[in-house]
């Protein structure tokens, strides 16, 4: 476990330093590619581009945005990354890998012919010409597109290395009861999760079936939350597919959980007047879909905007070009980064926190009316 | 909003369900499981082993109390026993005393009826004797005296302060 970490540290530390050696070779290549981005991408782009300069501020906004953004390669920074195969359903299964996008380029699978633009895939045809409608979006079709993006993957490896590591954690309690290795940090968050989330606000009766779901919760969240902030250029809980599919699980096992006074209390609320119940039957109602609605956009938007800010933070150091602002901003880049490492935690404590509290009161029973 | 919808990536949504419905399950088979289970075991364990001191000591003091109460009454029964035995050694002491005092007073009384027999014995000795002096006496006056009455007189007299000092 401990060479693990030393290697992943390593891998990470590379990553920081490799956007400096790979400057000069940005230099060498981008005019290539700034071309081949303008003959590609610039019917439909309204970008602002003055005469073939893109403007300082331009640059920093695409970076950011591309970064937010899902992408269908692995892409850290220039030079640095690798294809994603992608999977599309187009009268049958069409699979090849993402770097048959490259630079824009049309990929060919059994005679159907394949675009990407502005994130989402077109059929198009041998030339790669695509319509627009007055919102310059494109009017062709969009297969079924199930690829393994970049976040897609970034799940996939998370997936992977939770199973290990608690599974790990798990086997080093066959010989003792004592928590060993990874587990003294561990354990002692499993402990936290179980006395001071699932207990208080489920109770001690029914907390146990929901343990499962609220750690997998905690530890999925704070550890992704975690891997965006590492220079790999990963933004997966700021993502609204992926916070909208946990607060929907949340949504879902809160309602198949409800017990008949958690109904009662929706459709029928006891202890007011007979003719204020149907008015706060869809007040309850809302409240319903608001709760998890609440769940997704927070730990999205709190998600994103870290992103947002931290980048913008240090895309003014281009700016402003100074060696008084350089400093400056990346010192207060480093304490938002701090400020980000809260948040991280924070929000996976949050969510978990309220996922508990809606499990609570679908199956509280009140014993006394 | 509308940009929100637009971008909404159902892809990456049923990914991300797929994946992370898996993982519930695996984790929970693999991990969750049998982590909560050893710590809830731990757990016990540790309360089980308080509790166990916490009886220990329970017992431990039953047990001196016990002990005391073993003692009090093993002293209560010494005292017991030193007390009959007094008691028994008085009894016998006045017992004793008693027996004494009866038998002296049964030596006494029969010491008295002796001297009372003894004394009647002697006084009906000294009655016959006095008897037989008197006829001696008489005898004797009758025999020789009784020619000079003047020396009747004075034998007489010397008779009787005789026999007066008997």
């Amino acid at each position: 476990m401990r060479a693990n970490a030393t290697v992943f540290f390593a891998f990470v530390g590379v990553l920081f330093f490799t956007p400096v050696a790979h400057v000069q070779a940005e230099n060498v290549e981008k005019p290539q590619q700034e071309q081949a981005h303008h003959e590609d991408v610039h019917n439909g782009d309204t970008h602002d581009e003055a005469s073939g300069e893109k403007d300082i501020k331009g640059i920093i906004k695409e970076t950011i945005q591309h970064h937010l953004a899902d992408s269908y390669e692995f892409h850290v920074t220039d030079g640095i990354g690798f294809p994603l195969p992608v999977i599309l359903v187009d009268r049958g299964l069409k699979v090849f890998m993402s770097s048959a996008f490259h630079h824009g380029s049309i990929a060919e699978v059994d005679g159907n012919f394949y675009k990407e633009h502005h994130g989402k895939i077109y059929k198009t045809d041998a030339l790669g010409t695509l319509s627009y409608d007055h919102n310059h979006h494109p009017t062709n079709d969009k297969p079924l597109d199930f690829s393994i993006t970049k976040n897609v993957f970034v799940i996939l490896v998370m997936a992977i290395f939770m199973f290990f590591l608690f599974r790990g954690v798990a086997k080093t309690y066959q010989t003792g009861l004592a928590p060993k290795k990874a587990g003294r940090f561990l354990e002692p968050i499993v402990i936290y999760v179980r006395d001071e989330i699932a207990i208080p606000n489920i109770g001690e009766k029914h907390y146990k079936k929901y343990m499962s779901y609220l750690l997998t919760v905690f530890f999925f969240i704070w550890f992704l939350n975690l891997v965006g902030m590492t220079p790999l250029g990963v933004n997966v809980t700021g993502n609204i597919a992926i916070t909208f599919s946990l607060a929907l699980m949340t949504f879902i096992i809160t309602q198949v959980s409800g017990k008949k006074d958690y109904w009662r209390h929706i459709f029928w609320m006891p202890g007011v007047p007979v003719l204020i119940r149907p008015a706060l039957a869809v007040i309850e109602l809302i409240g319903l879909v608001v709760k998890p609605f609440s769940l997704m956009i927070r730990l999205y938007a709190n998600m994103l905007a870290g992103h947002v800010v931290l980048m913008s933070i240090i895309g003014l150091i281009f700016i402003f070009e100074s060696w008084i602002a350089a400093p400056a901003f990346l010192g207060l880049t480093v304490v938002l980064s701090l400020l980000e490492l809260l948040v991280a935690a924070l929000q996976a404590y949050i969510f978990t926190m309220l996922t508990a509290l809606y499990f609570g009161s679908a199956v509280e029973e009140h014993a006394h009316h | 909003m509308d940009k929100l919808i637009q971008d909404f990536s159902y892809g990456l949504f049923i990914w991300q369900v797929l994946v992370f419905v898996l993982l519930i399950f695996l984790l929970r088979k693999f991990a969750w499981k049998p982590i909560l289970e050893a710590v809830n075991e731990r757990e016990e364990s540790i309360e089980g082993a308080l509790k166990a001191a916490e009886k220990a000591r329970e017992e431990m003091k039953s047990l001196q109390a016990d002990n005391e109460a073993v003692l009090r009454e093993a002293r209560e029964e010494r005292e017991r026993i030193l007390k009959e035995a007094r008691d028994m050694k008085n009894k016998m002491i006045s017992e004793a005393k008693d027996a004494a005092a009866t038998e002296a007073d049964k030596a006494i009384i029969s010491a008295k009826a002796a001297i009372e027999a003894e004394k009647t014995a002697a006084i009906a000795e000294l009655k016959n004797q006095a008897a037989s002096l008197s006829i001696d006496v008489a005898e004797k006056i009758l025999g020789q005296e009784l020619s000079a009455e003047n020396k009747q007189t004075a034998m007489i007299g010397k008779i009787i302060e005789d026999v007066k000092f008997n």
